[in-house]
C-alpha cells in the first residue's frame, strides 16, 4: 500500500533501459569539454566501466532491489522504509574521514564521486535473515578513498557511522538500535579490492532506500555490515562494538562473514532464498568469494569469530 | 436490556454462521489473489508463510474473545460461532505449517527436525500446533458426547497454552522490533487474565457459600460458564 513514486527503471523494460544508458554514455562522450549544469551531477552518474569482480549471475530486477530490504532508521518492515526514505535530502552531503590518519579530511559528495573511476560490480548480496539478491552496484573500491587520508601504522580497524536524522528517520527516536548506526571492518578488510564504496545502482544514482548517497557493499559478509548513508569514517586501534553487536551480542558478531556452517542462533544459514526464485539455494562459503577472501581469516575459528 | 433485534432465531443464526464462514475465507482469498497477480512483493513465499501465521494467531485470539463477548452482551447465540472460529484457526495453522514444510523447507525432513529441536521459535510453534490437533479432532458433537462435558472442557483448556506459545513463537521469530508481537501479547494477556479473574470470582462465591445451584441435566460445554 505504498505511495512511493515509481522509478523510471521500474516501468522501463531492461533492454530499453540499457539502450538508454548506452545513449547517455555516447552523449556524454560527445559532450567532452562541455560544462554540465551542477544539477545534472546529482541526477546522473559518470558512466561506469565493467569489472572483472562481477559475478556471472543475472541481476535481481531493480524493482525488487529497490523495493525490499532493511533500513532500520526508517522502519523495521522490509518495505516500510521506502516511503519515508524519499524525504531524506542527500545534498549537500559531506563525509568526515578521521582518526588515526596523517591527513584527516572532510570530503564533499561531489569530490567523492570524482575521486576514482566508477565501476559496475555485480555482486551477490546475502542478508543475515536468509534471503539474497544479485545487485549491480556502481562505485569504486573503498581503498581509493581511505588512501587519501594516509592511515597511520597504529590504525587497525575502520568504523563507519551512518546518518541519523530524527526529522526524517522515524525510528531514530526509538531505542531499537544504538543510533547512529555503527559498523566496522578490520583494516585489511576495508582495504580489500572487493570492498566497494557504492554510489549507484543499475547505472543510476543510488535510490535513497538503498543507502544514498553512499554506502558500503562487502559482498562476502552479511548485508548489515554495509552501512548506509555514511557520514563519518574513523580509523581506530581497537575493534568497535557495532550497532547489531550491542543489540544482540550472541546473534551478531563483528565479522559476520557469510558462512553456511555457522547458524544464526534462531535460524539456519545453510540455505538462502534468492529473491525471484522458488527453491532455496545452498549458501556458499564467504558468499562464493572464498578464493578472494578466505586467506584473510586463515587460522581463525570462524565459530568463535562469527 | 438487550434489544430484541439481537436475539436471533435459529434461521437467523444459521445465516450469521454462513456469512461468518465466508468472511473467514477472505484472508485466504486475498492471499490467493495476491499470489495470482504477483502482488505479494519481492519475497512472495515469505509473505505467504507469514500471512498464514498471522491469521492462525488472529483466529485463535478471536476465538478466545467469544466467551467474554457473550458474557458481556448476554447473547447466548454468540457461543455457537466459537467452534467455527476455532476450526478456522486450525485451518490457517495447517496452511501455515504446510507452507513452511513446502515453501520454506521443501520437505527436507532432517532440516525440519533440526529446526524444531534447535530453534526456540519453531519449537514453540510446533508445540502449539501439536496441541491444536486434538482440539480440532474433538470439536464435533459426537466427540463432546464421548468425552463428556467435563473432560472435554479440561482438554480444551490447552487453548490457553496454545495462545501463549503462539505469541512466543511470533516474538522469538522477530529480529529486533517486537512491537507487533507485544500487541498480540497484550491482547492474549487480557483474554487469559479475564479467565483467571472469573475463576477467582467463582472461588470466592463458592467460599462465601453463595454457590449457584448446578444446572440439571446434560449441559452442552459450549454453553457452560468458562
Ligand atoms: C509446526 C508448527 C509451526 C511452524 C514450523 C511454524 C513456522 C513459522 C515460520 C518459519 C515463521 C516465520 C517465517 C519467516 O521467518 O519469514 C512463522 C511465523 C509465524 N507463525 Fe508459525 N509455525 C508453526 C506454528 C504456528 C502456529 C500454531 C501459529 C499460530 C497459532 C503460528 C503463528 C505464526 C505467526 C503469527 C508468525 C509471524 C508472522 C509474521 O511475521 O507476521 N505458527 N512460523
Amino acid at each position: 500500500m505504498s505511495t512511493r513514486p515509481i522509478a523510471p527503471s521500474e516501468i522501463t523494460p531492461r533492454a530499453l533501459f540499457d539502450e538508454r544508458r548506452e545513449f547517455l554514455r555516447v552523449a556524454a562522450g560527445l559532450s567532452l569539454g562541455a560544462v554540465l549544469p551542477p544539477a545534472a551531477a546529482v541526477e546522473k552518474l559518470a558512466p561506469a566501466r565493467k569489472s572483472p569482480y562481477s559475478v556471472g549471475e543475472s541481476p535481481t530486477p531493480f524493482k525488487d532491489i529497490s523495493g525490499y530490504g532493511n533500513y532500520y532508521e526508517f522502519s523495521s518492515d522490509k518495505t516500510g522504509h521506502i516511503g519515508p526514505a524519499q524525504a531524506m535530502k542527500t545534498r549537500p552531503w559531506a563525509v568526515v574521514v578521521e582518526g588515526l590518519v596523517a591527513k584527516p579530511k572532510t570530503f564533499a559528495i561531489e569530490d567523492i564521486l570524482r575521486l576514482a573511476p566508477l565501476e559496475e560490480r555485480i555482486y551477490r548480496h546475502r542478508c543475515v535473515e536468509g534471503w539474497s539478491m544479485v545487485v549491480p552496484w556502481v562505485g569504486y573500491p573503498l581503498a581509493a578513498l581511505l588512501r587519501q587520508v594516509e592511515p597511520l601504522g597504529s590504525a587497525k580497524y575502520v568504523e563507519f557511522v551512518s546518518h541519523a536524522d530524527p526529522a526524517v528517520m522515524p525510528n531514530i527516536g526509538r531505542r531499537l538500535l544504538d543510533w547512529p548506526y555503527l559498523e566496522g571492518l578490520r583494516l585489511d578488510e576495508a582495504m580489500h579490492p572487493l570492498t566497494l564504496l557504492v554510489v549507484g545502482l543499475y547505472g543510476e544514482v543510488l535510490p535513497n532506500q538503498n543507502g544514498a548517497p553512499l554506502r558500503l557493499a562487502i559482498p562476502w559478509k552479511y548485508g548489515f555490515k554495509g552501512g548506509k548513508a555514511i557520514v563519518r569514517i574513523r580509523f581506530v586501534e581497537r575493534q568497535s562494538e557495532t550497532a547489531w553487536m550491542k543489540a544482540a551480542p550472541n546473534e551478531y558478531g563483528f565479522y559476520a562473514n557469510v558462512n553456511p556452517t555457522v547458524d544464526h542462533p534462531r535460524w539456519s544459514q545453510a540455505r538462502e532464498r534468492r529473491i525471484g526464485e522458488f527453491r532455496k539455494r545452498e549458501t556458499l562459503m564467504f558468499n562464493g568469494y572464498a578464493d578472494q577472501v578466505a586467506h584473510l581469516y586463515a587460522g581463525m575459528d570462524l565459530r568463535k569469530f562469527f | 436490556m438487550i434489544p430484541a433485534a439481537f436475539q436471533l432465531s435459529a434461521r437467523q443464526i444459521a445465516a450469521v454462521k454462513t456469512l461468518l464462514f465466508l468472511a473467514c475465507l477472505i484472508p485466504l482469498a486475498r492471499l490467493g489473489y495476491g499470489a495470482w497477480n504477483d502482488a505479494l512483493g519481492a519475497n512472495p513465499l515469505e509473505a505467504v508463510i507469514r500471512n498464514l501465521g498471522d491469521w492462525a494467531l488472529n483466529f485463535l485470539l478471536v476465538t478466545l474473545t467469544v466467551t467474554p463477548l457473550r458474557k458481556a452482551s448476554g447473547l447466548a447465540w454468540l457461543a455457537r460461532l466459537r467452534r467455527m472460529l476455532g476450526l478456522f484457526c486450525f485451518f490457517y495453522a495447517c496452511l501455515h505449517v504446510s507452507s513452511y514444510l513446502w515453501l520454506d523447507q521443501f520437505f527436507d525432513w532432517t532440516a525440519i527436525a533440526k529446526d524444531i529441536l534447535k530453534r526456540p521459535f519453531i519449537t514453540a510453534g510446533f508445540i502449539a500446533f501439536c496441541l491444536l490437533v486434538p482440539l480440532a479432532a474433538t470439536s464435533n458433537n459426537a466427540m463432546i458426547r464421548r468425552l463428556g462435558g467435563r473432560r472435554w472442557q479440561s482438554l480444551h483448556r490447552s487453548v490457553y497454552a496454545i495462545a501463549i506459545l503462539g505469541v512466543l513463537h511470533y516474538a522469538w521469530m522477530v529480529k529486533l522490533d517486537v512491537t507487533l508481537p507485544l500487541y498480540y501479547a497484550a491482547v492474549a494477556a487480557g483474554l487469559l487474565g479475564l479467565r483467571v479473574w472469573w475463576r477467582v470470582q467463582e472461588k470466592r462465591r463458592q467460599l462465601a457459600g453463595a454457590y449457584l445451584a448446578k444446572p440439571k441435566g446434560r449441559v452442552s460445554p459450549i454453553a457452560t460458564r468458562r
